[in-house]
């Protein structure tokens, strides 16, 4: 399962590789990172029909999380259609309900649980 | 003719007491002066009529000049000295009669006609005398009068000046103690609207500790579980992980620590203490905060920030928090002009907030631009004003800009210079003396 991870830190990258390690290590995940929403729409351009999930942070300096998923709705679903799970701050109802609107399919909080991530792609992955 | 002399002499007395009457001198000299009067009444009748009439011309001669030096001697009276002395002539006609009638008589009997002639004009001089000498006490009179109530008004009018003056001083100091807490409070507000954006940015670096810490425990379990396998490759790579994950850690901590501190400094009443800055990393700092400020009021808020930080500037000397607010307060403006514009721009607008760094000649270059709403031509002129704001009530103090100003250029010699296009564009150009 390949997995685009959106978000303009860059140290999100290893914090990801390293939580799975072991589903990395076994073949189960592949992940490809991106750090702005442009970034993400190249990556999506020249592998999307690759990519089942993607995971984007919603405040990032130019192109939002929330204009990413209008992008990918537009232009990337094919199906089957990527499944999108956006990551907002904690207690930001407006992009949640904004989020819901544009057809995110889960969330997530900052600080990201781990543990509960693992649970959600274990569902979607099913 | 002896009459006159003494009648000369009893007005002069009757004068004096009219003029002393109203001074504080009258009590010492009332009972003299009035005893002196019916003195010569007395005498007048004593020698006038029981002497020889050249006898009797002298000795009212001497009696008057008595009088006459001893008025004219004594300084109390020294105000009647014009009037005093118009009586001498007629003391000298009187001993020149008398002398004429005891050593001439028969030149005086041919010519008494013209002596007593000469007497009467004598006296009639006196009264000449006394009428000016009237008219011109009364004009001084007048001239003191005047001179008191001038004098009155001038003290009076000091008096208002000086209080006018008092009140003023009492004035300016209020509004300097006033200035002083608009500033800290204009210092307040900025850091008000900088809570929220603060919060974003330490609660970032918070959570890459908290995940790296966490990661890191569950690597070192892994890598326990390696050595018991006897996999002793795979245990190093995990190591080397695990270093890598305290760095980042210790980097991420001293993130929020550099935050923390800025807002201290930031609130912090101002010093002056100038020291050798890195600007681009104070702009990107600020830039950051306000951004972030900005979004947390505005969710759905979404701007472009592009940094063009000239690389190997040199470190120059400044208030980082005063320059740091000046930043800020270029920033807010600059953001809250995109955000105005996107409400009535269309989809297409893209609000982007510029940052500028360069050397140029003997000067370090801030440029902050943004492509929001710019400024009229007609309030351009304004902006620095103090209290000079564009935003509803309540939201802006008016005192950014006038702040940055005194900041840039009392504070550091430099210079903010605007460029802008009504609806287009507005850029401000710091430069600071490297």
């Amino acid at each position: 399962m390949k997995i685009l991870v959106v978000d303009d830190e860059a140290d999100v990258q290893p914090l990801f590789l390293q939580r799975f390690r072991k589903e990395i290590k076994n073949n189960e995940i592949e992940f490809s990172f991106a750090l702005s929403g442009e970034d993400a729409l190249h990556v999506l351009h020249n592998a999307h029909s690759e990519i089942v999930l993607i995971l984007s942070d919603i405040n990032m300096p130019g192109m939002s999380g929330l204009e990413l998923l209008t992008h990918i709705r537009e232009d990337f679903n094919a199906p089957p259609p990527p499944v999108v799970m956006m990551i907002t701050a904690y207690g930001d109802e407006e992009n949640h309900r904004q989020a819901m609107e544009k057809g995110a399919n889960d969330f997530l909080t900052k600080p990201l649980d781990f543990i509960l991530l693992k649970e959600k792609l274990k569902t979607f992955s099913e | 003719m002896t009459f006159f002399y003494y009648l000369a002499a009893f007005l002069l007395i009757r004068r004096l007491i009219k003029r002393l009457k109203y001074s504080i001198l009258y009590p010492k000299w009332r009972s003299l002066l009035t005893t002196s009067n019916w003195v010569i009444i007395v005498l007048y009748f004593a020698v006038a009529f029981t002497v020889d009439d050249g006898v009797n011309e002298l000795i009212a001669s001497a009696i008057l000049l008595t009088l006459l030096l001893y008025v004219d001697k004594e300084p109390d009276f020294k105000s009647q000295k014009a009037y005093v002395q118009a009586n001498f002539p007629l003391v000298g006609v009187g001993f020149l009669n008398g002398l004429a009638i005891l050593f001439a008589s028969k030149f005086y009997d041919k010519y008494d006609t013209y002596f007593n002639l000469v007497t009467v004009a004598a006296f009639v001089w006196i009264f000449g005398k006394w009428a000016t000498s009237n008219k011109q006490e009364e004009e001084l009179r007048i001239v003191a009068e005047r001179k008191a109530e001038l004098e009155a008004l001038v003290n009076e009018r000091t008096a208002e000046l000086v209080k006018q003056k008092e009140n003023l001083q009492e004035i300016v100091e209020e509004l300097k103690a006033t200035q002083d807490q608009l500033i800290q409070s204009e210092k307040m507000a900025s850091l008000g609207e900088l809570t929220a954006g603060i919060a974003h940015e330490i609660q970032n670096p918070l959570n890459f500790v908290n995940n790296f810490s966490e990661v890191s425990m569950e690597l070192i379990e892994e890598m326990t579980e390696e050595l018991e396998k006897g996999d002793k490759d795979e245990a190093i790579a995990i190591a080397a992980d695990i270093k890598q994950n305290l760095e980042k850690i210790r980097h991420h901590g001293q993130r929020a620590d550099g935050i923390v501190k800025g807002m201290l400094q930031h609130s912090r009443a101002s010093s002056t203490t100038k020291e050798p800055t890195d600007i681009n990393k104070l702009a990107d700092e600020y830039l950051r905060l306000s951004y972030h400020g900005l979004r947390a009021k505005d969710k759905s808020f979404n701007a472009n920030l592009a940094t063009h930080f000239g690389e190997n500037l040199p470190m120059v000397n400044m208030v980082p928090q005063d320059v740091g607010r000046v930043l800020l307060n270029l920033f807010n403006n600059a953001f809250y002009a995109v955000q105005q514009k996107q409400k009535t721009a269309g989809p297409d607008f893209k609000p982007t907030v510029e940052v500028n760094t360069t050397t140029k000649g003997k000067n370090l270059e801030i440029k902050v631009k943004d492509n929001g709403t710019g400024i009229p031509d007609e309030i351009k002129e304004k902006i620095m004003q103090p209290f000079f704001t564009t935003k509803p009530t309540g939201e802006g103090t008016g005192l950014g800009l006038s702040l940055s100003y005194d900041i840039i250029v009392k504070g550091h010699q430099g210079k903010i210079d605007i460029a802008t296009k009504e609806g287009e564009y507005t850029e401000f150009t710091i430069s600071l003396p490297l």
